[in-house]
């Protein structure tokens, strides 16, 4: 936005200015914690807390069904989930999920978000609001819509589409690996393409105007413009945005649990947890599933952060 | 850009119908579904053959009603009361990061910022041990708690990001006229802020509505299961229906709510958005 650059300075910079604590910046402190305390306890207990007890149930032989029979057994569930095979396939089919789901969206949301931002105004608005449906929409109603369009008995795709080779009437998509994949991601791409869109547009709006502007009288053609002056003026916008979507992705459960429930090796780890805590009622393994996928996540935050510099504080949070 | 030629005009046109066939394409499918008859779903089309409304019917009057109704209640009310709490707050905390001189701002938001991208899932195992040891499991309260590990730190970034553009000096004059930082909060920015604060109250509402972890793990009953989770429990009218019609209804009816907010408040809620990914 344009006039960022006035509202640069922090209001209440000025304060930092006196040296020697005084009352009234002693209040202000006061008050500060007063108000963004509850908040931030409240933000801790309900995730520092349960991620807490979930590493200690997870040193822990539990299932629910025999509760007495808890022992404790240091690192031996973790010994147990990283030496299982399931473990691993659901490792390769959620980085894969997150993989393609977030290259195709990047591509499909920088799309987008160029023709939000060249669209005349009277356009504007009707292209974001249509955009803003799949955004809002609730995802398992998402995963429903996918699934009996492409369902074998509800749906229609096979017979509108049946001209394509490997298309007919019998095929089954939710029978195999990668036709069941393949609609799980579309359903996916199609519900978060929106936000990475929106990201992708602001940081569109912070390249200057005046730089493509002369990349454009010295002649330079679209793609070059493209390339050299508009990517890289919007790098930062570009990182924030991938990294949110593939932390996101890689969270990725109800379209696979109400496509599949994870049938034909499309279980992925968010629901490989459920299963092991919710349905099996084990939870020392899925507590230690847990932990496993709380890692994984950081392993993520960490490598974007330190080594593609990603400034997550300078963004904002959330799907 | 604005000089649009007829052939540029054709260009935007085709964008435009582009854009929207995708954005709107399988809400119009599942709308069409929820209007089949039972022997109309494996027609392979993509309309119906006869529009019906039994499917709204099994849900809103019929054999499914209770499932339906109750959960449809559940989800309204808890996803009001997480987004409430979450909002408020929020733009306490919020106005605290975006005013206030004090240690431990960047702690805040770095927390807000690890809290939004925390698996859900890994929450989901210790809350459901917990929840069944002290009676929260299947309760309202047991949802509206974790809910606020999704509402409340995108409330907080938004609102934070919302807050850095208000014009501060209305709030010292307000000073200057011998008002307490209390009223200066309350009565100079409370009416600039109030526009932010609806917004963020939609995308949260948005985040609540969503949520399907967490209701599918600690509910097990109407009591408090919400729909993305009741949806998953539908049955058809006999043994050998498949839910596909009532499931379809189900997923309209609570598509409303979201189509109604983004038709009246789309430029809102697209400024919130990215107002904080423009500047922290």
């Amino acid at each position: 936005m344009s006039h960022d650059a006035a509202t640069d300075q922090k209001p209440g910079q000025h304060r930092k200015q006196k040296k020697y604590v005084s009352d009234r910046a002693r209040a202000e402190k006061r008050l500060g914690w007063y108000l963004a305390g509850p908040a931030f306890v409240i933000m801790l207990m309900v995730t520092l807390y349960p991620i807490l007890q979930a590493f200690f149930d997870s040193l822990y032989a539990f299932r629910l069904t025999a509760p007495d029979e808890r022992e404790f057994i240091w690192f031996g569930n973790y010994i147990t989930v990283l030496s299982d095979s399931v473990w691993w396939r659901d490792f390769g089919v959620t980085v894969l999920i997150t993989i393609i789901t977030v290259a195709v969206e990047l591509v499909l949301g920088f799309a987008l978000a160029l023709v939000m931002n060249k669209a005349i105004k009277s356009l504007r608005g009707l292209l974001r609001t249509a955009i803003l449906v799949p955004y809002g929409i609730i995802t398992v109603v998402s995963a429903y819509a996918w699934f009996y369009a492409f369902d074998i008995n509800s749906g229609y795709i096979n017979s509108w589409f049946g001209w394509l080779p490997g298309i007919d009437q019998e095929l089954n998509w939710f029978a195999e690996f990668w036709p069941s994949l393949f609609v799980i991601m579309a359903s996916e791409i199609w519900k978060t393409t929106p936000f990475i869109s929106l990201l992708l547009l602001a940081g569109l709006a912070q390249v200057p105007g005046e730089l493509t502007e002369a990349a454009e009288v010295d002649g330079a053609t679209w793609w070059e413009r493209m390339r050299r002056v508009i990517i890289p003026n919007m790098k930062a916008a570009i990182m924030v945005a991938v990294l949110f979507r593939a932390l996101d992705a890689f969270r990725i459960f109800d379209n696979v649990f109400i496509m599949t429930n994870g049938a034909h090796g499309t279980e992925v780890l968010s629901l490989l947890a459920y299963r092991t805590s919710i349905t099996r009622l084990e939870i020392g393994l899925g507590s230690a599933i847990s932990v496993l996928l709380f890692i994984c996540v950081l392993i993520i935050s960490f490598i974007a952060v330190k080594g593609f510099k990603v400034d997550l504080a300078g963004s904002q949070g959330g799907k | 850009m604005r000089k649009s030629t007829g052939r540029e005009k054709m260009w935007w046109a085709i964008i435009t119908v582009f854009v929207l066939v995708y954005a709107l394409f399988p809400v119009a499918s599942i709308f069409a579904t929820s209007f089949k008859a039972p022997s109309d779903l494996t027609s392979g089309e993509f309309l119906p053959n006869g529009w019906t409304t039994e499917n709204y019917e099994q849900i809103l009057v019929g054999s499914a009603q209770d499932l339906f109704l109750s959960s449809l209640w559940n989800s309204i009310g808890i996803s009001l009361i997480a987004t409430a709490i979450a909002v408020v707050l929020a733009t306490l905390c919020a106005y605290a990061i975006a005013r206030l001189d004090f240690p431990g701002k960047k702690l805040v938001l770095t927390t807000a910022l690890a809290v939004s991208i925390f698996p859900v899932i890994s929450i989901v195992t210790p809350l459901f041990n917990v929840w069944r040891t002290i009676g929260l499991y299947d309760t309202w309260l047991g949802l509206i708690i974790p809910y606020l590990s999704l509402t409340l730190p995108i409330s907080i970034w938004t609102l934070t990001a919302f807050f850095k553009q208000i014009p501060w000096e209305l709030e010292q004059a307000a000073q200057v006229d011998g008002a307490t930082t209390w009223q200066a909060f309350r009565k100079a920015i409370v009416p600039l802020a109030a526009p932010g604060v609806f917004t963020t109250a939609i995308i949260a509402f948005f985040i609540a509505w969503n949520d399907f972890v967490y209701g599918i793990s600690l509910t097990s009953t109407e009591a408090a299961r919400p729909v993305p989770a009741a949806l998953a429990f539908f049955t058809g009218a006999s043994q050998f229906q498949a839910p596909t019609g009532a499931i379809s209804a189900a997923a309209i009816i609570v598509t409303i709510p979201i189509v109604l907010l983004v038709l009246l408040f789309q430029r809102q809620i697209v400024s919130g958005l990215t107002q904080g990914a423009v500047k922290g």
